[in-house]
């Protein structure tokens, strides 16, 4: 796999080389990667590129800085190939402090970079031993998995007994070099946007009562959390349903679950879930439970109007769902449901809604 | 024998009994108000000015570089003694009381041309204040280069008669060849500020750069404008009154104090542009004797023959009894006050030919300075002049404000709401009205009445600057393309090849032909180095076409002067390779002011770092650009 990434990256180089040595602009060509040029993969079911592309090259200041760049990152990235070393993104972009004109002005230009450039060479950041900073999200529930420790031996861990309340905190690198799926009892896996409420099921001891895995996205979930999920639905053959809160984000946070998300459209095969759920807080959920609300502000019903464009969401039951909250002017949180009492939505909502979707029979 | 004929027409109005004969000096004790010393703080300042303009005056006539002296310093709470001294010519003795002692006593008063003071009002008026507030007397201390010694006079004004009178005076020994020191002790309030006393010697010393001008406040502190130029200003010629600058009244005047026996020797002899022919088409017009003695002028002759005046063809009054600031001094005055503000663009300045309005001839300049440290989020700052005189007071009323709001200036690139009022952005411009009488708002003469024909003035001499000003920002925003394209070609193309070299640890490319490919221009880049009495320039020509290039190139500094002939042929530089001149540029102990470049003989939509000589404007750009496609 190693020597496969370093022949890739060098060929980019060596084009761009050869380009400049025989007397032809060198240019770097990529997917577009905005929503205008996502588009629905009839095999896998899940939203990648299309036909788009943009070009870089160095007729122009910015394409050349960014060839640059590129090159430096490329540079970095073979260095650490050959010493055996990773980095957080974080790192590089400090590292980049040190790359002369190649610098990075904000970690947000270095981060996209790396995305890039899976994108040119269709690999992944893992392959270029770059990981985020933060960790992904946690697990708790009756599933058997093996994580490699750093004494390199496979530890066996089960997320329902070897864990505390925090639960089992999802790794950086969830490749199965890192991370096997063993084993598991759960019926489903139930992923919970918000603490609170991945808190409030394990103190109802909801997993254990309805055979379930539960997963905290923390928000919009982590490239490591999103494959995990991905890989108990594939090789587990768990059903993943999701239960967030009822505003445009959150529907955004379903949709990058189950359709792949935009900035990593290049790898929605690897991260999304075609069959994933979704089973609330929907704008259904508002009016039928009769939930306490806030008001839409102006930057949610700019989301609100974007996602109508999406289309990721270009299904009746969205459609259905974004008009209906853009016509009440209102947004709730999961925790909305505590109006009926801290039970309600372990007892209630959740049976109710998973019966609905076949997730409890 | 100078008499002023104003005087003869107040002392006709009181030949009725029951009125009571005032004399001028007594009408301004009761109204000062008019002349400007309406307030403490800007009685103070009306002094100042008013021996300042004398004293600039003087110098000039004298063909003298200035060396001026102003000190303000108090004598108690309110009371102040101002002193002025100047390296004048100095006053004869016996003028003395006149020059400063009578109100409109004047020299020169029938001559029509161009000066600071027009009717002599002002030293006396400030004398007077002086007076009428402390009781004291002014202070005069003069010597003329003829006279071994000079003269301390203490002058009292003799309001009832309007005349001065000494009360004291004595031979002194004076520091000097030759000049003028007046004192006056006065009440008033100190002020600083936007309309205070140094912002009006400041303002005076942007239109006089050849002047030295020490100020000493009441605290003791002292400002120091130093020269820098020792050009003299164009002198003013007098010329005669034009026949359509005159109003029947002032024809009265003058035929009252005409030498010449006959009406018809009256108008060809005391008037402008009056020939012969022409007196004799204004006698047969007006069916007015031309035998007639001048001086028996009645009010309807005069009324008759302002009338036909304006009738007969006449030519426009001549123009060179006007003096205009010059480009030279309008440049080296706002550079050296402004020079702090390190602007970034200073305009040619402008000057409009000479314009009539009323038989009165004027003209209009303008000087702008935009960019540096100058404030930009405020309205831009406007400095008036009258006749070489700062104008303070009374901007909103002013014809300058007026011209400066009328002009829509967002197509010049400042910022101006609905493109009307006075615009907003970092600059300071400058305009000089100037002509044998510029007519005022006020007997304070502290701003230009809305007079259409100077207006319209203005707005042309704006609108040439404004032009000024927009290819100064194109050509600014060109150069900064320029200098991204050949930061490309220079820096980060190479660079690139550089490191893909590294990584795949081969020899590195050969980039001329992408780096022409990419480039497709001459790059003309300067590089300067400070010398004693200038700066070497290193011209730096790079072909990045693919063709081999040839072309001339013309160099024109900013300030100062190049070495040489400032005209290069170019020899024929090859693709990717390139050629360096050297020269040297003149200027004083300043920053470098930055040379313009124009080419001829080449396609300017491949240059750059130069502009099209002006002469190949004709060539538009964009015909130039479907050219290179």
């Amino acid at each position: 796999m190693c020597s496969e990434v370093k022949k890739t990256l060098e060929s980019m180089v060596e084009a761009i080389y050869n380009a400049l040595d025989g007397g032809e602009v060198p240019e770097i060509r990529m997917s577009s990667r905005n929503r205008d040029n996502i588009v629905l993969d009839q095999i896998s079911s899940v939203w990648k590129y299309g036909e788009s592309k943009v070009s870089r090259s160095l007729r122009t200041i910015d394409g050349a800085n960014y060839v640059l760049k590129n090159i430096y990152m490329i540079d970095f990235i073979l260095e650490m190939l050959r010493d055996g070393k990773s980095s957080t993104l974080r790192e590089m972009y400090y590292i980049s402090e040190g790359w002369g004109k190649g610098k990075f002005g904000t970690q947000d230009e270095s981060d996209l970079m790396a995305e890039d450039l899976e994108v040119i060479t269709s690999l992944i950041r893992e392959d270029f031993r770059l990981r985020p900073e933060e960790n992904g999200a946690s697990i708790i529930g009756d599933i058997t998995i093996e994580e490699k420790s750093r004494k390199g031996d496979f530890k066996k861990i089960n997320c329902k007994d070897d864990v505390g309340e925090a639960g089992y905190t999802i790794p950086n690198n969830v490749e199965s070099e890192k991370l096997r799926l063993k084993a598991t009892n759960a019926k489903f896996v139930l992923a919970l946007e918000t603490g609170g409420m991945f808190d409030r099921l394990v103190e109802n001891g909801f997993d254990e009562k309805f055979g379930c895995v539960l997963v905290h996205l923390k928000g919009q979930p982590a490239r490591s959390t999103r494959r995990v999920l991905k890989r108990m639905n594939t090789e587990m053959n768990l059903p993943i349903y999701v239960f967030t809160d009822g505003d445009p984000w959150s529907f955004r946070i379903f949709g990058s679950i189950a359709y792949g998300a935009i900035k990593t459209a290049h790898i929605s095969e690897y991260l999304a879930v075609p069959t994933a759920e979704f089973i609330g807080v929907s704008a259904s959920d508002i009016l039928n439970y009769d939930l306490p609300t806030d008001k839409l502000t102006d930057k949610d019903i700019a989301a609100l109007n974007a996602e109508l464009k999406d289309p990721r969401f270009q299904t009746d039951f969205w459609k259905a769902e974004i008009e209906t909250m853009l016509q009440i002017g209102k947004k709730a949180e999961q925790q909305a449901l505590a109006k009926y009492g801290l039970n309600y939505v372990t007892d209630k909502y959740l049976p109710e809604k998973l019966g609905e979707v076949g997730g409890i029979r | 024998m100078q008499v002023n004929y104003w005087n003869v027409m107040v002392a006709g109005k009181t030949t009725t009994s029951h009125y009571k004969e005032i004399s001028i000096a007594e009408f301004f004790e009761k109204n000062r108000h008019i002349l400007g010393f309406d307030s403490p703080q800007r009685s103070l300042f009306m002094i100042v000015k008013e021996a300042l303009d004398n004293s600039l005056d003087a110098c000039e006539e004298g063909k003298i570089l200035p060396e001026i002296y102003v000190e303000v310093s108090r004598k108690t709470g309110d009371t102040f003694c101002i002193t002025v001294r100047d390296n004048g010519p100095g006053i004869e003795r016996l003028e003395i009381p006149r020059v400063f002692g009578q109100l409109l006593y004047g020299s020169r008063f029938h001559a029509v041309r161009q000066s600071r003071g027009q009717q002599g009002i002002g030293i006396t008026a400030a004398i007077l204040y002086g007076q009428i507030t402390t009781g004291e007397s002014a202070k005069i201390r003069t010597k003329i280069a003829e006279s071994d010694t000079g003269f301390e006079i203490f002058l009292q004004i003799n309001v009832k008669e309007n005349r001065g009178t000494v009360v004291s005076e004595k031979p002194v020994i004076m520091g000097q060849d030759h000049g003028t020191e007046i004192s006056i002790t006065a009440k008033g309030k100190y002020q600083t500020g936007k309309q205070s006393i140094i912002e009006y010697l400041r303002e005076t010393a942007v239109v006089n750069p050849n002047m030295n001008l020490t100020f000493m406040d009441p605290d003791g502190q002292k400002t120091v404008f130093r020269r820098s130029t020792e050009m003299l200003p164009v002198p003013a010629r007098s010329i005669k009154p034009h026949p359509l600058g005159l109003e029947p009244g002032e024809i009265i005047g003058l035929a009252s104090v005409s030498g010449e026996k006959s009406l018809r020797a009256f108008l060809t002899g005391e008037f402008n542009r009056v020939s012969d022919h022409i007196a004799d088409e204004i006698l047969r017009v007006s069916g007015i004797d031309g035998d007639l003695s001048p001086r028996e002028m009645k009010a309807e002759t005069a009324i008759k023959l302002r009338q036909v005046f304006g009738t007969v063809k006449l030519m426009p009054p001549p123009v060179d009894c006007l003096s205009p600031l010059g480009e030279e001094f309008i440049r080296r005055g706002l550079k050296t006050i402004y020079e702090e503000l390190h602007p970034a663009f200073y305009s040619k300045p402008v000057k409009r030919p000479v314009s009539v309005y009323n038989g009165n001839p004027f003209s209009v300049e303008v000087g702008i300075v935009y960019g540096g440290e100058i404030r930009g989020d405020d309205q831009i700052r406007i400095i008036r002049y009258a006749n070489k005189v700062p104008l303070l007071y009374q901007g909103g009323a002013c014809a300058i404000t007026r011209a400066v709001s009328e002009i829509d200036w967002r197509p010049y690139g400042m910022d101006q709401k609905q493109g009307i009022g006075v615009p907003f952005g970092p600059m300071i411009i400058l305009v000089h009205v100037f002509g044998t009488r510029v007519p005022y708002t006020s007997e304070s003469k502290e701003a230009v009445a809305a007079i259409p024909e100077i207006i319209e003035e203005i707005k042309l001499a704006l609108r040439s600057v404004g032009r000024g000003l927009r290819s100064f920002m194109n050509r600014n925003d060109r150069k900064e393309k320029a200098n991204e394209k050949f930061n490309l070609v220079m820096n980060i193309i190479p660079e690139i090849g550089k490191k893909c070299a590294a990584i795949l640890g081969r020899n590195e490319p050969n980039i001329d032909r992408v780096i022409s490919l990419v480039a497709n221009v001459v790059f003309i880049n300067e590089a300067s180095s400070r010398t004693d009495d200038g700066f070497d320039v290193t011209v730096k020509i790079s072909n990045f076409t693919t063709e081999d290039r040839t072309f001339e190139l013309y160099a024109e500094p900013v300030f100062g002067k190049i070495e040489g002939n400032a005209k290069w042929v170019i020899p024929p530089i090859l693709s990717a390779k390139s050629f360096e001149l050297k020269f040297k540029l003149l200027v004083g102990p300043e920053r470098y002011p930055g040379v313009d470049y124009y080419t001829t003989g080449i396609n300017p939509v491949l240059v750059h770092g130069a502009e099209p000589l002006p002469g190949d404007w004709s060539l538009r750009e964009e015909e130039a650009e479907e050219d290179v496609q």
